[in-house]
């Protein structure tokens, strides 16, 4: 398979990029942010605690609501900074390469068109599946070691990210061969942009029971499905005492996406992939 | 050659019928038909904005024709099959030039799809024959601009291919480096490669190519073997002695003077049909007892006919 060989020289050429490793630089800092802050969530918690029991209250909530949340915030942080690496790597990973003259010398070799843009997908999932993994990673042992709480239905959760992040990659890739970078850029920042905000609104109309709003964020969530897998997958992570402590917010919610939404995300990240192909099949070099 | 999967479907290495290709309003090539042999050196000359590059581009199938069809190597215009036994440089090339020398050819290697072992034969060899082996292990930003066209001929010949196609491929060398590739082209000539060349130095291409077309306005307005086109007319300088009356105008019957040097020794430059007519004029001067001191054949050179058929063009009514 040719696709494997532009998988592979994508993926080198991911970690060289500066952005995305001002995105790796971004995630060191907030990792080591994150075990500090969980520690010190740990030890307010413990005093607390043990101020309560000295006065004879009862626990008002559970721990593990607040280590839920806890998870919650560093999975949303990785969420939020795997789709912004996901569209600085491969927001001119067509465009740019057709303005450099890169491709000059790859595509009269004997490999299909396509089995270019299916490498240069291939090459960025695997560096976005290493990296949500490492982090998520990170978020969860934090929370094992330091504080002694599991999530549920981690793996999922991380399934889900990843299908953001993918999601976001075919986008980004589609807009490639249709714009300029910059204009890529622009675009996708915006329609990432606007599914986030998109699912705040939906959250707020849940809140208000507002029909409207909650409708819009739905229109949304079907243009850029990014923000609706975010939210199952943190309705997943969390124990169900948590999500109805927390009810509808800006990082989860309380109606989760059916398995539907699932797979059409899955089907909006292969049909976008395959525009793309289709795209680059018939452009001019 | 590892893969045989290329028959001989048709007669010519290269066949393309009324290609034609228009980006928006302007028309890069107008209507290109051509043939190049298995075997042959094929210049593809013209000047600026041709549509030199864009024909070619559309040869490798990294643009599609807005009319017309062609085949290459016996497949139709981008099909990936033909491809395994094509070597291109293009006009413009930039490598992904944060790898080395070695790792970029073993890059296009695997896309030929040769095997570890035979990338780990190929490699050495193309390395040595356009002289990089010193930089092999260097990143190829830090190549100079002729050693970044190197690396492009290296490229473009990994694969042993049966058809080249280098478009410039000595715009950025120093004189060594130009005879370096002519040396190239020659052998692989003498292995029976085609090769298909773009380039703006016609005594480089006067020096090695077997036929070639002259394009101008994406319209091919000379097309055939080097030699039948560099004969047309032959330029020959005679010097005489003392002329008789009469002599210049019997002359004149058999060629065509151009300019009279007249004085002890006049000097003739006469134009004539072809050799047979020379020789006529040489017995005419000795019957007429006009010592002939020297008979001096200007050869035209590819420069002049390119010039005169530009030239032409570019007078005439667009
Ligand atoms: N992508 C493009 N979009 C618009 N016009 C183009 C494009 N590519 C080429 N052209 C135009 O087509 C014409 C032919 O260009 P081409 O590059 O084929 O010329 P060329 O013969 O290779 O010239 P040169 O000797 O300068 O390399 C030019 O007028 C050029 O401006
Ligand atoms: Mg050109």
């Amino acid at each position: 398979m040719k696709a494997l060989v532009i998988a592979q020289l994508t993926f080198r050429e991911g970690l060289r990029k500066k952005l995305v490793l001002g995105v790796v630089l971004l995630s060191l800092i907030f990792a080591a942010l994150y075990v500090w802050g969980f520690h010190l969530f740990v030890q307010d918690w413990r005093a607390m605690e043990a101020r309560r029991q000295a006065q004879g209250a009862t626990t008002m909530l559970p721990y593990e609501v607040f280590a839920s949340a806890m998870v919650l915030l560093g999975l949303w942080t990785v969420n939020f900074l795997a789709g912004v690496m996901t569209i600085f790597a491969a927001v001119g990973t067509i465009a740019s390469e057709i303005e450099q003259g890169t491709l000059h010398g790859i595509v009269p070799k004997p490999i299909r068109r396509w089995e270019i843009v299916l490498g240069k997908w291939l090459g960025y999932a695997g560096m976005l599946a290493i990296y949500i993994g490492v982090m998520v990673a990170i978020v969860t042992t934090t929370a094992h070691f330091i504080g002694d709480y599991r999530p549920p239905n981690i793996l999922q959760a991380y399934g889900l990210i990843l299908l953001v992040a993918l999601m976001l990659l075919s986008l980004t890739m589609l807009g490639s061969t249709l714009f300029s970078t910059v204009a890529n850029g622009v675009i996708v920042f915006m329609l990432y942009g606007m599914a986030i905000t998109g699912g705040l609104v939906e959250q707020i109309g849940t809140a208000l029971d507002n029909d409207v709003l909650v409708r819009i964020g739905v229109i949304v969530s079907i243009l850029v499905p990014s923000d609706s897998m975010w939210r199952l997958a943190s309705y997943l992570v969390q124990p169900r005492i948590a999500v109805n402590f927390l009810g509808p917010n800006p990082f989860g919610t309380t109606v989760p996406p059916s398995s539907l939404a699932v797979w059409y995300s899955i089907g909006y990240m292969v049909v976008l992939l395959l525009l793309a192909m289709a795209r680059f099949q018939r452009r001019d070099l | 050659m590892t893969s045989g999967t290329t028959p001989h479907r048709s007669g010519w290495a290269i066949e393309t019928h009324g290609l034609r290709k228009v980006f928006g309003d302007r028309v890069a090539v107008a209507d290109l038909s051509l043939t190049v042999g298995y075997g042959e050196v094929f210049g593809f000359l013209g000047p600026n904005g041709a549509g030199k590059t864009t024909a070619v581009k559309m040869l490798v199938g990294l643009i599609r024709p807005t009319a017309g069809s062609g085949l290459v190597l016996g497949r139709p215009l981008g099909d990936h099959r033909a491809r395994r036994q094509i070597g291109y440089l293009p006009e413009l090339f930039r490598f992904h030039d944060w790898l080395t020398g070695e790792e970029l050819l073993d890059l296009h290697g695997q896309l030929y799809g040769l095997s570890r072992a035979e990338r780990r034969r190929r490699i050495p060899e193309v390395l040595e024959l356009v002289g990089l082996t010193e930089a092999a292990r260097r990143r190829v930003r830090t190549y100079s601009k002729g050693m970044q066209q190197r690396i492009g001929i290296a490229q473009a010949l990994l694969g042993s291919p049966r058809l080249v196609i280098l478009d410039e491929p000595t715009s950025a060398l120093d004189p060594l480096g130009r005879r370096d590739v002519r040396d190239l082209i020659r052998r692989l000539r003498d292995d029976g490669v085609t090769v298909f060349l773009n380039s703006h130095l016609l005594s480089e291409v006067e020096a090695i190519c077997d036929r070639i077309a002259i394009v101008n306005r994406g319209r091919v307005i000379a097309l055939g073997p080097m030699s039948s086109l560099l004969a047309g007319e032959l330029v020959v300088e005679f010097r005489l002695g003392a002329l008789p009356d009469g002599t210049l105008a019997a002359l004149e019957r058999v060629i065509q003077i151009d300019a009279v040097q007249h004085g002890e020794r006049p000097v003739l430059v006469a134009r004539a049909a072809d050799e047979a007519a020379v020789a006529q004029a040489v017995d005419l001067l000795v019957r007429a007892g006009v010592p002939v001191y020297g008979v001096i054949p200007e050869r035209r050179s590819l420069e002049d006919l390119f010039v005169q058929l530009v030239n032409e063009e570019r007078s005439e009514p667009r």
